[in-house]
């Protein structure tokens, strides 16, 4: 150690320069870092989350590959049909992993070298896990996207892969904070751990991410179309079929559920709706816990 | 500097543990440039008392000012200039060192020509070059503490609490630590730590509290409190193992005798008989009455007063015995828990 120096004075009253939002954003950013770096060092997490989706593309689709035509509702492949799951599972998977390593934080004390920082708004801790699910989420789509391109299972065309690319951005942002929520509720990891377990396939196989509302029984049908994931696919399977057009967005039904007939639109606005709930919902718990 | 007042806090209102009261009426007051000690054993409340300096925690009831400020109403003003180095350093193992503490930088808003500077200052201070971008996965305790410690000072606090800053240390580190916190005090810093060795707040502390279940049970200086003690010790032990009743019949006998101050039965030590006498020459006169007595001795030793005394005087029992007490009773599971958010 060395001897005294002038680096151990204390500094007189901070000196308030810094605007809400800059101060804001760097703690975001510096708290969404932190996120990618224990991603990027740790590669099993990024490889699997890659391959998975890719390996159940492949799979599920060589599965039906010799499903006789006309069997899925306005024809088409299995493949192409399977697409628009695969994409909305894979950011659903993600997302709702997105409470584990806040859970983490919890439970390792890290959260409360947080929580005796002067933030400037504790929500930056909930900024930095939407901003980095959100980015994941969207680059993992993108290589499903090509993948399935690849495997002739379609393009949704430019227009359509906006239409993925926001219908996914509002999934994601729904089931994030159901993650937070969750991640805040619970105890402790293996209790997050088992509740993401159950929830996951249930949500999987009650929604048409694997085939549609037709072939389900009036019971599944009903859970199935009142299921998020439902109000996700749709639109992109839609973007899929080819039969996408942006000025029809409002009019042409994407969704025939046994309540009524949705749009492309209609589905957006519940799935917005459903994001701005659940923000709302968690926010007296994340308020109690973090203040 | 800061100012706690009548502080209650108390845990476990929920099913499983039985309520546990950790502050009751705890009130204290550091003065500014002090290094001010809290001994205790464990589970005494120092830990929940400087979670709650911390803005970690607020208390049930009570108040709490740091340099002027109020912490409840306040704490992020509180917030930018404290800095806490807690009892279990909370590390990120993916990330090395020199990240953490860019982050710690990013979250106290330094901007980055600042941030990089006081991270290469600290890094020289601390003598942490060499393993800085190692991750922190693989440091060592000592390591850990250091860079926490970094942590904690990289705002330039005008305020470190600091929770048994050198428990489970090699007394290089420690001194190292302990070394590092006296220039900090000497420049200006306020330096509040809670410790369970009595050597740490003796060597660091201008002032020190006893605490003990939730109260602040004597304050003041180190020679304030040794000298409040009115003399010299004197441990006198008539068997190897006495009895209350012994203990209570020699005890009686010695009160009276010239020049003894008071006496206290140690009943954790076998009932031995600890004195506190005017001076060296009280002792012969000791020896005398008890030899006219006829009681036996089987040990008489004296010395100069400690710490230890001041805490057995204002306890009744020992540092070492109040943890041996209080070892069986806590639960670690349960208090992981309540330090969860």
């Amino acid at each position: 150690m060395t001897t005294a120096t002038p680096s151990l004075a204390p500094l007189p009253e901070a000196t308030a320069g810094t605007s809400a939002f800059a101060e804001i954003g760097q703690e975001t950013l510096a708290l969404t870092r932190r996120l990618f770096l224990q991603l990027f060092r740790r590669p099993s997490t990024l490889v699997a989350g890659v391959l998975q989706p890719l390996i159940w593309l492949v799979l599920f689709g060589a599965l039906f590959a010799k499903a006789p035509e006309g069997l899925l509702p306005g024809g088409g492949s299995y493949g192409r049909f399977l697409g628009a799951g695969v994409i909305v599972f894979t950011a659903f998977s993600a997302a709702l992993n997105a409470g584990l390593p806040v859970m983490f934080d919890r439970e390792f004390g890290f959260l409360n070298r947080l929580l005796v920082a002067p933030l400037r708004s504790r929500s930056s801790i909930v900024l930095a896990s939407v901003l980095y699910i959100t980015s994941l989420s969207l680059v993992q789509s993108l290589a499903i996207v090509a993948t399935a391109a690849l495997l002739g299972y379609g393009w949704p065309g430019a227009a359509g892969l906006v239409l993925v690319m926001i219908t996914l951005l509002l999934l994601v942002f729904a089931v994030t904070a159901l993650s937070l929520g969750l991640a805040f509720a619970l105890p402790g990891h293996i209790e997050l751990i088992a509740v993401i377990f159950v929830a996951n396939l249930p949500l999987l196989f009650a929604s048409t991410a694997l085939a549609p509302l037709s072939f389900m029984p009036a019971w599944l049908g009903w859970l199935a179309a009142l299921n998020p994931l439902t109000f996700a696919i749709e639109p992109i399977r839609s973007a899929y079929a080819g039969t996408f057009q942006l000025n029809h967005i409002a009019s042409d039904v994407v969704l025939k559920a046994p309540y009524g007939s949705l749009t492309a639109v209609g589905c957006l606005a519940i799935l917005a709706a459903l994001a701005l709930g659940l923000f709302l919902a968690i926010r007296p718990l994340l308020d109690r816990k973090l203040t | 500097m800061i100012e706690l007042q009548h502080l209650s806090k108390r845990f476990g209102t929920g099913r499983k543990s039985a309520p546990v009261q950790a502050l009751d009426h705890f009130s204290l007051a550091v003065p500014a440039g002090c290094l001010y000690g809290l001994l205790g054993p464990n589970g005494a409340g120092k830990t929940t008392a400087l979670r709650i300096v911390a803005t970690l925690l607020a208390p049930d009831a009570g108040s709490v000012r740091v340099a002027g400020l109020d912490a409840l109403s306040n704490p992020r003003g509180v917030r930018r200039l404290l800095g806490y180095v807690a009892q279990e350093v909370a590390i990120d193992k993916i990330l090395t060192g020199r990240e953490l503490l860019a982050l710690q930088g990013d979250l106290y808003h330094l901007n980055r020509s600042e941030r990089d500077s006081r991270i290469a200052e600290l890094i020289a201070l601390l003598g942490m070059a060499e393993w800085i971008d190692r991750r922190c996965g693989g440091y060592s305790g000592g390591m850990r503490r250091r860079l926490d410690l970094s942590a904690g000072l990289l705002h330039r606090p005008q305020v470190l609490v600091l929770d048994e800053p050198t428990v489970g240390l090699d007394i290089e580190s420690r001194n190292a630590i302990w070394q590092v916190l006296r220039q900090l005090r000497d420049q200006g810093t306020t330096v509040l730590l809670s410790s369970h060795y009595l050597e740490e707040v003796d060597a660091l502390a201008n002032r020190l509290a006893i605490v003990e279940a939730g109260r602040v049970i004597a304050e003041g200086t180190p020679s304030e409190l040794k000298g409040a003690l009115g003399g010299d010790r004197v441990t006198l032990r008539v068997r190897e193992f006495s009895d209350e009743a012994e203990a209570s019949r020699v005890s009686t006998l010695l009160e009276h005798c010239e020049g003894v101050r008071q006496v206290v039965i140690n009943r954790a030590q076998g009932h031995s008989l600890n004195l506190v006498v005017e001076n060296a020459a009280v002792v012969d006169r000791l020896r005398h009455q008890l030899e006219a007595a006829q009681v036996p001795v089987f040990a008489l030793s004296q010395s100069r007063a400690s710490l230890d005394d001041v805490y057995l005087q204002a306890t009744g029992r020992t540092l070492m015995d109040a943890e041996l007490a209080v070892a069986g009773q806590r639960d670690p599971k349960a208090e992981r828990k309540q330090a969860m958010r």
